[in-house]
C-alpha cells in the first residue's frame, strides 16, 4: 500500500538498482563496466589475482553456509555476492596497524575483504564455529564478526550502522596523526536510514576538520525483508552526500573492474585531500539475509563471480581447467580446515568474566 | 579553593600535559565557552561537536579503538539516553574481542537535580551507568576528589564514566589539590575566562600535581557507631552535613567509585554500626542502591544488622517538577534523610 500511493518513489526507483533483480538491469543498461573488454586498462595479472581471491572467499562462505547447515554453527551471516565489491577494497586498503595505515569498519559481509587481505580461512572457520582459538572474538560472537587489531580491522559490532560513527574517531586520530591512512567504512543500504549514517556524514564533511573517510553502502536493495523501494525518498543513497560536500558516486559493485578503478581513484583522493567520499555500490546477495532466512542461493540474482567468470575465460585471460582445479582445491582446503577445527577446544565456561577489564582486573562484584 | 569545576579543568590540564590526552570534546566544550558549566575552559585540546550525541560517543568510541585517550562530554545526562547502545558497545569492545582492543576514554557528564533544573537538567544516570558492564564509574562528592577520580579515570585503560554531580560544580573544597594556590582570587584570576572577549585570554595554569584516588575506594567522611550512611554525589554533603550535626553516631562513606565498588569499606562499617542507610537521588526502582543493600542481606552481614537497609532514593516518577515544592518532594533532601534516620534507629530488632 505505502508503495503504491508513492509515484515519486516508482520513479527513483527505476534509476537504482533496488532490488537485485534489476540490478541486473543497472549492470547490463546503467552501468557499463568500465573499459568493458579493456577490463578498465587492469592488468591480466591482476584480473587474475582478483578472480583468485573472489573464488577462495565464495567457497569459503559456501562452506561456513554449509557449516551450518550440518549443526555445526548456531547462525551463518557473511557476503556471498559481495566479492566483486569487496575483494577490491580489501587489495587496495593499505594493510598494517597504526594510524598510518587504514582502519577497516566492516559489516557482518567482510569476508571478501578479508580475504583480499590475506586472513588465514581457518580464522574465518573458527570464528562461526565458535572456538576458543577464534582470534576476532574467542568464541564469543557471531560468522563475519571479524576483529584483526594487526590490520586494524575494528571489531564488527551487530547493531546496524554504529560502525560509521566509530570511523569518525579512527578518522580525527588519522587526520591529526598525518600520513595517508584512511578509515573505511562498509555496511547495507537499509542501515542508512539510522541516524548514525548522518552523523557519519556531518562529522565527515565538518569546515573545521574533514575527515579522511571512505563512507561505503553496499546497496544489495534488501533490509533482511523489507525491500528498498518502499523506504528510500532518495534517488540514490549517494546523493545524500551532495548536501554536505561530500565527493559522491554510486557504482556497479557487481564488476570487480568497476570496483576496483573507482575505489582506486577515490582511496587516492582521500589519501591525498584528507576529506571523505562517499561511495554507494549496488551489489547481490545470494543467499538471502543470513540463516535466518535459510541461506538458499538465490538464482535470480546476478552473481558477479561467475560474469566476471565468463569474462575472463572468453577474453582468454583465464582458462576453464584452471579455474575447475581453483575451485576443486579450495573447497578441499576449506574442508580439511572444517575437520581441524572441529577436534579444536571450545572456550570454558570458567571465562566468561575474563576480559571484562583490561589485564583481567576483577570485575565480578561477589569478588569486590 | 577550587570550586570542583576548577578542579575539573585543572585534571584535564594536567592529564593533557601528562597522560597525553588528544582530544577533549562535546557540545560547547571548546573555546569561547569552555563548557556550560566552564568545566572545560582554557584547555588545548578541546573543540565543538555537532549536536549529536550518538555522534560524541562514537567518536570517543573511534579515538578509543585508535588508542588515542581522549574525554568526551555528553552536555547533561538527560540527553545521553539515545547513546546507551553505544555505551553498551563501549563497555563489550574488550570483551567481545577477547581482549584484541580497549578503549581508554572517559566520558564525563553532568547528572542529578538540585539547580532547579526541571524535567529535562535533574536526571540522574548512576542506575544506568551501574547495569553497563565493562565501564568503570566514578561520581565525586568534592572538588579534590573530582581532580583526583578524574585523572585516575583518564589513565585507566577501560572506559570510565565520570558523573559530575552539577549542583555541586560551583561549591568550593576544603581541601588544595597539591600545587593548589591558597589564595581564590588568584586562582581565578589565573584560570576562569573572563567575560567578554576571550579570544586573547590565554590561562595561567598553576604547577598542579599528581594526585590520584584508586578507582574502587571509598572513604569514610564520618565516624560513628549507630548507623552506616553510604552515599555519593549530591547528595553526600547533605548525608554528611545531617550526621555532624546529629545526636547520633553515624558514619557516613562516600562511595565514589560505584563501579568497582569498596565492599570492604561497606561491609566493615555495617559490621561495627549494625544499621545501614544508602542514599542517592536516582529513581528508587532497579537502583544501585538495592543491589548493595541486596548484598548487605546476602552476606553474613545479614546475622548482625538490627534493621532491614533502607534505600532513600528519588521517587520512581517520571521526572522532576520545577517547583521547588515538586523538586523536594523527588529527590531526597535533608527533611527526608533526617527522618529515615530517626526511624532506621528506632527498629528494635
Ligand atoms: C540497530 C539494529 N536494528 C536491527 C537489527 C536487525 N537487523 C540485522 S541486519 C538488518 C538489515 C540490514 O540491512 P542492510 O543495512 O541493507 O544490510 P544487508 O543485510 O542488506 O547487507 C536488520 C534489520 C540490527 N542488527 N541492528
Ligand atoms: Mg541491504
Amino acid at each position: 500500500m505505502e508503495k503504491s500511493s508513492n509515484t515519486r518513489k516508482k520513479s527513483s526507483a527505476k534509476a537504482v538498482a533496488g532490488a537485485a533483480i534489476r540490478n541486473k538491469k543497472a549492470v547490463s543498461k546503467k552501468s557499463k563496466p568500465v573499459g568493458s573488454d579493456k577490463f578498465g586498462g587492469l592488468s591480466f595479472s591482476l584480473l587474475r589475482n582478483m578472480h583468485d581471491l573472489m573464488v577462495k572467499s565464495r567457497v569459503l562462505e559456501e562452506r561456513l553456509i554449509k557449516i551450518y547447515k550440518t549443526g555445526d554453527a548456531f547462525f551463518w551471516i557473511g557476503a556471498p555476492g559481495e566479492e566483486a565489491f569487496g575483494v577490491p577494497l580489501g587489495m587496495l586498503a593499505k594493510k598494517g596497524q597504526g594510524p598510518l595505515n587504514d582502519y577497516l569498519h566492516l559489516h557482518y559481509r567482510g569476508t571478501p575483504v578479508l580475504v583480499a587481505m590475506g586472513m588465514d580461512p581457518k580464522d574465518s572457520i573458527r570464528l562461526i564455529m565458535n572456538r576458543k582459538t577464534d582470534p576476532s572474538t574467542g568464541g564469543r560472537n557471531f560468522s563475519n564478526h571479524y576483529c584483526f587489531p594487526e590490520w586494524n580491522v575494528t571489531p564488527v559490532c551487530s547493531p546496524i550502522e554504529v560502525q560509521y560513527g566509530f570511523a569518525v574517531g579512527t578518522g580525527l586520530s588519522q587526520k591529526r596523526h598525518g600520513g595517508e591512512g584512511i578509515s573505511i567504512i562498509t555496511g547495507g543500504d537499509a542501515g542508512t536510514a539510522e541516524g548514525d549514517f548522518a552523523s557519519c556524514l556531518i562529522w565527515a564533511s565538518r569546515p573545521a576538520n574533514p575527515l579522511p573517510l571512505l563512507i561505503t553502502v553496499q546497496n544489495n536493495g534488501w533490509g533482511i525483508s523489507t525491500s528498498y523501494d518502499g523506504q528510500h525518498g532518495e534517488e540514490k543513497i549517494s546523493d545524500r552526500g551532495k548536501a554536505y560536500g561530500i565527493k559522491s558516486l554510486t557504482i556497479n559493485g557487481n564488476d570487480p573492474v568497476e570496483s576496483y578503478v573507482k575505489l582506486k581513484e577515490s582511496m587516492a583522493y582521500i589519501r591525498k585531500e584528507r576529506k571523505p567520499v562517499l561511495m554507494e555500490a549496488y551489489v547481490s546477495r545470494l543467499y538471502g539475509h543470513s540463516s535466518a532466512s535459510g541461506a538458499n542461493l538465490d538464482t535470480k540474482q546476478p552473481d558477479p563471480l561467475k560474469d566476471f567468470e565468463k569474462r575472463l575465460l572468453k577474453a582468454d585471460i583465464i582458462k576453464k581447467k584452471d579455474v575447475e582445479e581453483l575451485y576443486k582445491s579450495e573447497e578441499a582446503k576449506c574442508m580439511k580446515i572444517f575437520r581441524e577445527v572441529q577436534k579444536e577446544l571450545p572456550p570454558e565456561a570458567s571465562s566468561i568474566w575474563d576480559f571484562t577489564y583490561v589485564n583481567n582486573e576483577n570485575a565480578d562484584w561477589r569478588n569486590f | 579553593m577550587a570550586n570542583m569545576a576548577q578542579a575539573i579543568r585543572m585534571a584535564l590540564h594536567f592529564a593533557e600535559e601528562n597522560y597525553n590526552v588528544t582530544d577533549i570534546f562535546g557540545q560547547d566544550v571548546g573555546a569561547p565557552l569552555g563548557g556550560v558549566f566552564t568545566a572545560t575552559q582554557g584547555l588545548k585540546t578541546t573543540w565543538n561537536t555537532p549536536l549529536d550525541e550518538r555522534g560524541i560517543v562514537s567518536a570517543a568510541i573511534g579515538l578509543g579503538l585508535a588508542g588515542d585517550r581522549c574525554v568526551a562530554e555528553i552536555q547533561f545526562c538527560d540527553y545521553i539516553f539515545n547513546t546507551i547502545d553505544l555505551l553498551k558497545m563501549a563497555g563489550n569492545t574488550h570483551w567481545k574481542t577477547s581482549g584484541k582492543y580497549n578503549l581508554p576514554i572517559t566520558l564525563m557528564t553532568p547528572v542529578g537535580a538540585g539547580i532547579r533544573g526541571s524535567v529535562y537538567h535533574s536526571h540522574s544516570f548512576d542506575g544506568w551507568a551501574t547495569r553497563i558492564p565493562g565501564w568503570k564509574v566514578v561520581m565525586p562528592s568534592n572538588p579534590i576528589d573530582a581532580y583526583g577520580l578524574l585523572l585516575s579515570a583518564i589513565d585507566d585503560p577501560n572506559p570510565v564514566m565520570f558523573l559530575k554531580p552539577k549542583a555541586l560544580l560551583r561549591v568550593k573544597g576544603e581541601e588544595l589539590i597539591p600545587g593548589e594556590p591558597g589564595d581564590e582570587k588568584s586562582l581565578k584570576a589565573a584560570i576562569d575566562a573572563p567575560l567578554g572577549d576571550r579570544s586573547k585570554w590565554k590561562p595561567k595554569w598553576p604547577k598542579i600535581k599528581e594526585h590520584k584516588i584508586t578507582i574502587g575506594k571509598a572513604k569514610v567522611v564520618n565516624e560513628g557507631s549507630d548507623l552506616t550512611i553510604v552515599s555519593y554525589g549530591r547528595t553526600l554533603p547533605i548525608c554528611h552535613k545531617i550526621a555532624k550535626n546529629s545526636e547520633h553516631s553515624i558514619e557516613v562513606i562516600d562511595l565514589r567509585s560505584l563501579y568497582p565498588y569498596d565492599w570492604e569499606t561497606i561491609y566493615n562499617s555495617v559490621l561495627k554500626t549494625k544499621r545501614v542507610m544508602f542514599v542517592n537521588e536516582e529513581t528508587e526502582v532497579t537502583n544501585f542502591a538495592e543491589h548493595l543493600s541486596y548484598r548487605v542481606t546476602n552476606s553474613d552481614l545479614f546475622y548482625h544488622i538490627h534493621a532491614a537497609p533502607k534505600v532513600v532514593a528519588g521517587k520512581n516518577v517520571p521526572g522532576i517538577g520545577l517547583h521547588p515544592n515538586l523538586e523536594e518532594a523527588t529527590v531526597p533532601y535533608e527533611g527526608e534523610i533526617k527522618n529515615e534516620i530517626e526511624r532506621i534507629l528506632e527498629i528494635i530488632p
